[in-house]
């Protein structure tokens, strides 16, 4: 792992310092007989304004290396660190103001919300009724604008009445209530139809280049981390096997998963001349 | 005062809400579905309530007017005929039956209140506090109920606090037991919830904790809790029964399980006045019963998948299907000559 | 296999009907494998639940028929014994698999007794000794590691289940099999083994026929000889999996082979726009084509008439725009960055 990480760490352009850290993070949970480690020892850098995709299989420790950055799982070991602050261990009303400036979306789009309550209430919660010019409706219509809906489409509805695309939408302007610098996107499209998959992307692209947000984009589907990426990391079983700007990590893999991982799969057009023979 | 800027990545059409015809997902508690079962034990409550609330009201004899002497038999006058004290059975029915289902209420609910507290903390919060909890419950289960409630009965006797001394001390002994179970039941459920996506979600907009609890946890226990409070009605009552039948009762107050205590301590069985111990059996056969019906009826009420939709919209459906199989053939019979 | 006519329509809460499936005909040439494709709500699951006889109310199959070899079987379930009319061909000769299905296995069996109990569903003779040898046989004939049977569901992987349950609802030898999204929940590796086992039981003639659903398109033109599209409960294209994949004829088709994400450099290039709007409540259809609302090459006749089925060799599009420019592949709408 040294190896590649030498490798690839140097082929990472403009270090300027990161906005999220991840410094030795381990993770590990206890279960009958001893314990699984889900994230052996992982060190990322996200830097500001990109979009960093970390890809890898089911149980390769991306989403509970998410959890982790998100502050809602504790760490086994290792640091976290905010804007160069140590975020590791902290609670309470640092934690909140934490959460003001990390924000996420997570896969299950009709999961993420409380049944019982109107987008407009979940959208109002805990937000001040007035935040410097902007009053709380102003907020709610410039937040659902940025990813393509309007107030009058949401806001009173149940989260039942909307459909799938449009509940992942209002998930996305939800984190942008709260202005945040990061964002943090945990499967957040596997749910989608491919359409609506492609249009999701598209919003995060756009709040990359226009507000400047950096994202974090969490998958197992490295198309979708092409599309999107400006970096990917590799996770295999806990551990970062791959690191680097997306045109080298995907055109030019240097770990044997990743290029197992790429040719496992299924290229549109290409993959029929295989059945044919 | 920022610009709201064209989202023109994304060229939405204002399409109205597409309502899958599975409907995964039935959210929104306006669509509870109250089937036949809960019409009939909601009625046999019902019924119950009113005899026991406006039946002394309607009814000429009062419960502790002496009409007549030990174990009459039943008369015109007198329809159940009299107890040992000599009061008509019925008025003492109605009063006794009134004070039962007081007793429940008070019990139940309190036992509700508490068990779900203790859940929905234990739950919620894991780590030491379900741990401390959890054993705390396990303590109070593993104590024979019974004989707390004994010891607790016979102490209250000797109280001083004047309200204690009735039902409503009964119920706080009996509430105070009675919780462990639905406390159970309750953290086992807000430890499921605690793990869902739509609590994280809670978290990271910034709510707290009791706010959670609250807002993003008790909703969807609320089936759960609906339910444990119906069976906790119906163990209080039938708790309070047991004690009093025991002599642990409130000796001066009338209730189902009081009278059956004079009716075996003067040997109503024995002497054959079926009056005296029959019509409390019956009620609290038929108040046990119609709670723990209604109880099983609430699965149905609260799953709306479970709804099969009403007998004569089903026929009217099918023969609307028949009609449209019909046309189709005939539409399909027609290209099949075409082709 | 021809599926022909099938109307099926899930009765709603209001009362009223609403049709999932409208009058779609499919045809499954012997020995191939037919994709099905569409995104969520456009009836793909429901059709394939009609296919396989399955369908219980809330859904009601209203009207169609299926032809295998010299049988032909009504599969509408208005008729009061349909249950039973059913159930011999039920696993035997149209078998489903699905979605979800790896995830519904009951933890406290082990898969030996699942192999056992699906097999006496049909035949209540079968002795749990004669299950498990069908079992071992069909597993060693797929290269599959027997000590499979011996475990609990839970001690084998996604992709190991899959296999299994795959194994298992085709044990009989049903002529059809329909795999409701037998990928989706899978790693990329284990989608390839499957897909792999897949075309391995279709060349062993363990199945003679195979209907393959799923949203996920790179899937279907690695496994399917032929794909149907599906939009709204109807069909919109249909015909061999290359020539829709080359040259696709109709704009929805167009749509979801340009939001197919692989990792190419065209993938980094390109700025794909989704389809706009979202599809539409089927208990109150667009009027014409129902894709009309969200089609980028609409004309006026769109929105009055619904396009009739344009034969094309043995390719098949319902489209007002197809049927004017004939042979002509729909510009893709993907712009460059």
């Amino acid at each position: 792992m040294t190896a590649t990480t030498a490798q690839n760490a140097a082929a990472v352009p403009g270090e300027d310092a990161p906005v999220l850290s991840a410094i030795n993070v381990v993770k590990q949970f206890k279960v009958a007989g001893g314990h699984i480690t889900a994230v052996d020892d992982v060190s990322v850098d996200f830097h500001a304004g990109k979009v960093l995709a970390v890809v890898g299989e089911s149980g390769s420790g991306k989403s509970t290396l998410a959890r982790m950055l998100l502050r809602l799982m504790p760490v086994t070991s290792g640091t976290i660190k905010y804007l160069g602050k140590d975020v590791t261990h902290i609670r309470g009303a640092e934690l909140r103001a934490y959460w003001r400036d990390v924000q996420a979306v997570f896969q299950d789009p009709f999961a993420s919300f409380n049944q019982f309550y109107t987008v407009g209430a979940m959208l109002r919660r805990r937000m001040p009724a007035k935040q410097g010019d902007e009053t709380l409706d102003e907020l709610i219509e410039r937040c659902l604008s940025y990813v393509g809906l309007k107030p009058d489409d949401a806001v009173n509805k149940h989260p039942h009445q909307l459909s799938g695309g449009q509940r992942q939408r209002v998930m996305i302007a939800r984190a942008l209530m709260m202005n945040p610098k990061v964002l943090l996107a945990d499967e957040a499209t596997s749910m989608l139809d491919a359409s609506l998959r492609v249009s999701a992307l598209n919003v995060l692209q756009d709040l990359r280049d226009r507000l400047g947000l950096t994202v974090l984009f969490i998958t197992h589907d490295i198309g979708q981390a092409c599309y999107l990426a400006d970096e990917v990391i590799v996770m295999e079983n806990g551990l970062v096997v791959e690191r680097g700007i997306t045109d080298d990590v995907i055109f030019n893999p240097q770990n044997e998963y990743t290029k197992r991982l790429l040719a496992d799969v299924p290229d549109l057009k290409g993959s029929l001349k295989k059945r044919n023979d | 005062m920022s610009q709201v800027p064209q989202a023109d990545v994304l060229h939405e059409v204002a399409e109205p809400a597409p309502e899958t015809p599975t409907g995964k997902r039935r959210a929104s508690w306006r669509s509870l579905n109250f089937g036949p079962r809960m019409w009939v034990s909601v009625t046999i409550i019902g019924l119950i309530v009113l005899f026991a609330l406006l039946g002394p009201l309607f009814y000429p004899y009062g419960s502790g007017l002496k009409v007549g002497s030990l174990y009459d038999e039943p008369s015109a006058a007198h329809l159940l005929g009299t107890d040992n004290f000599g009061h008509d059975i019925i008025a003492v029915l109605m009063q006794s039956t009134r004070n039962s289902l007081l007793n429940g209420l008070l019990a139940g609910t309190l036992a509700v209140v508490l068990g779900v507290v203790i859940g929905i903390l234990a739950g919620y919060t894991g780590g030491w506090l379900e741990e401390l909890l959890m054993g705390f419950t396990n303590i109070v289960v593993a104590i024979p109920s019974i004989i707390v409630l004994i010891l607790m009965s016979m102490s209250l006797q000797h109280t001083n606090i004047g309200f204690l001394k009735g039902i409503a001390g009964l119920a706080l002994v009996i509430g105070i037991t009675s919780w462990p179970w639905t406390a159970r039941a309750v953290r086992a459920q807000a430890s499921s919830v605690a793990t869902r996506e739509h609590i994280d979600i809670a978290k990271l907009s910034g709510a707290r904790t009791p706010s959670i609890l609250i807002r993003d946890v008790l909703p969807y226990l609320a089936s759960y809790v609906v339910m444990a409070w119906v069976l906790q009605l119906a163990s209080a009552i039938l708790a309070e029964s047991t004690l009093s039948m025991l002599g642990l009762g409130p000796s001066g107050t009338d209730s189902l399980g009081m009278e059956l205590h004079w009716a075996l301590a003067f040997q109503s069985v024995s002497t054959g006045a079926w009056w005296a111990f029959l019509p409390p059996t019956i009620v609290l056969t038929l108040i046990s019963f119609s709670l723990l019906y209604l109880q099983s009826s609430l699965d149905e009420v609260f799953n709306p998948r479970l709804r099969r939709g009403k007998k004569k919209n089903l026929a009217k459906a099918a023969e609307r299907r028949a009609e449209m199989a019909r046309q189709l053939a005939e539409q399909n019979e027609k290209v099949e000559v075409l082709s | 296999m021809r599926a022909s006519n099938i109307t099926a329509v899930y009765a709603a809460d209001s009362g009223q009907d609403v049709p999932a499936v409208d009058n779609v005909t499919l045809e499954v040439p012997e020995g191939q494998i037919l994709g099905l494709a569409g995104e969520s709500g456009c009836g793909k699951t429901t059709l394939g639940n009609a296919v396989a006889m399955i369908a219980t109310p809330p859904l009601y199959v209203v009207t169609g028929s299926m032809q295998i070899d010299d049988q032909t079987i009504d599969l509408a379930t208005l008729a009061k014994d349909s249950n039973n009319i059913h159930r011999p061909y039920r696993g035997a000769t149209v078998s489903l698999l699905p979605q979800g299905a790896m995830n519904a296995i009951s933890p406290t069996l082990r898969i030996r007794d699942l192999v056992h109990d699906v097999m006496a569903a049909h035949d209540k003779g079968v002795t749990k000794a004669e299950a498990m040898d069908r079992a071992t046989d069909r597993l060693k004939m797929l290269s599959m590691p027997s000590r499979v049977l011996d475990s609990y569901a839970h001690q084998l992987s996604g992709g190991m289940k899959q296999r299994m349950v795959t194994v298992i609802s085709t044990l009989l030898d049903p002529k059809l099999l329909i795999a409701d999204e037998p990928t989706s929940a899978l790693d990329v590796s284990s989608q390839k083994e499957l897909i792999e086992m897949l075309l391995q039981m279709i060349e062993m003639k363990i199945m003679r026929g195979v209907i393959f659903i799923t949203h996920d398109l790179p899937v279907l033109s690695m496994v399917t000889d032929r794909l149907a599209i599906m939009y709204a409960g109807k069909i919109v294209e249909n015909g061999r999996t290359e020539d829709l994949v080359h040259s696709a004829r109709h704009p929805y088709t167009s749509a979801l082979l340009a939001a197919v994400l692989d990792p190419t450099k065209e993938t980094r290039t390109k700025h794909v726009l989704g389809i706009p709007g979202s599809p539409p409540n089927l208990g109150n259809p667009p009027s014409g084509c129902r894709f009309h609302p969200r089609c980028a090459f609409a004309m006026p006749e769109c929105s009055t008439k619904e396009p009739p089925f344009l034969l094309e060799g043995n390719h098949q599009v319902a489209c007002w725009w197809a049927e004017k420019n004939p042979g002509v592949t729909v510009p893709m709408e993907v712009s460059v960055v």
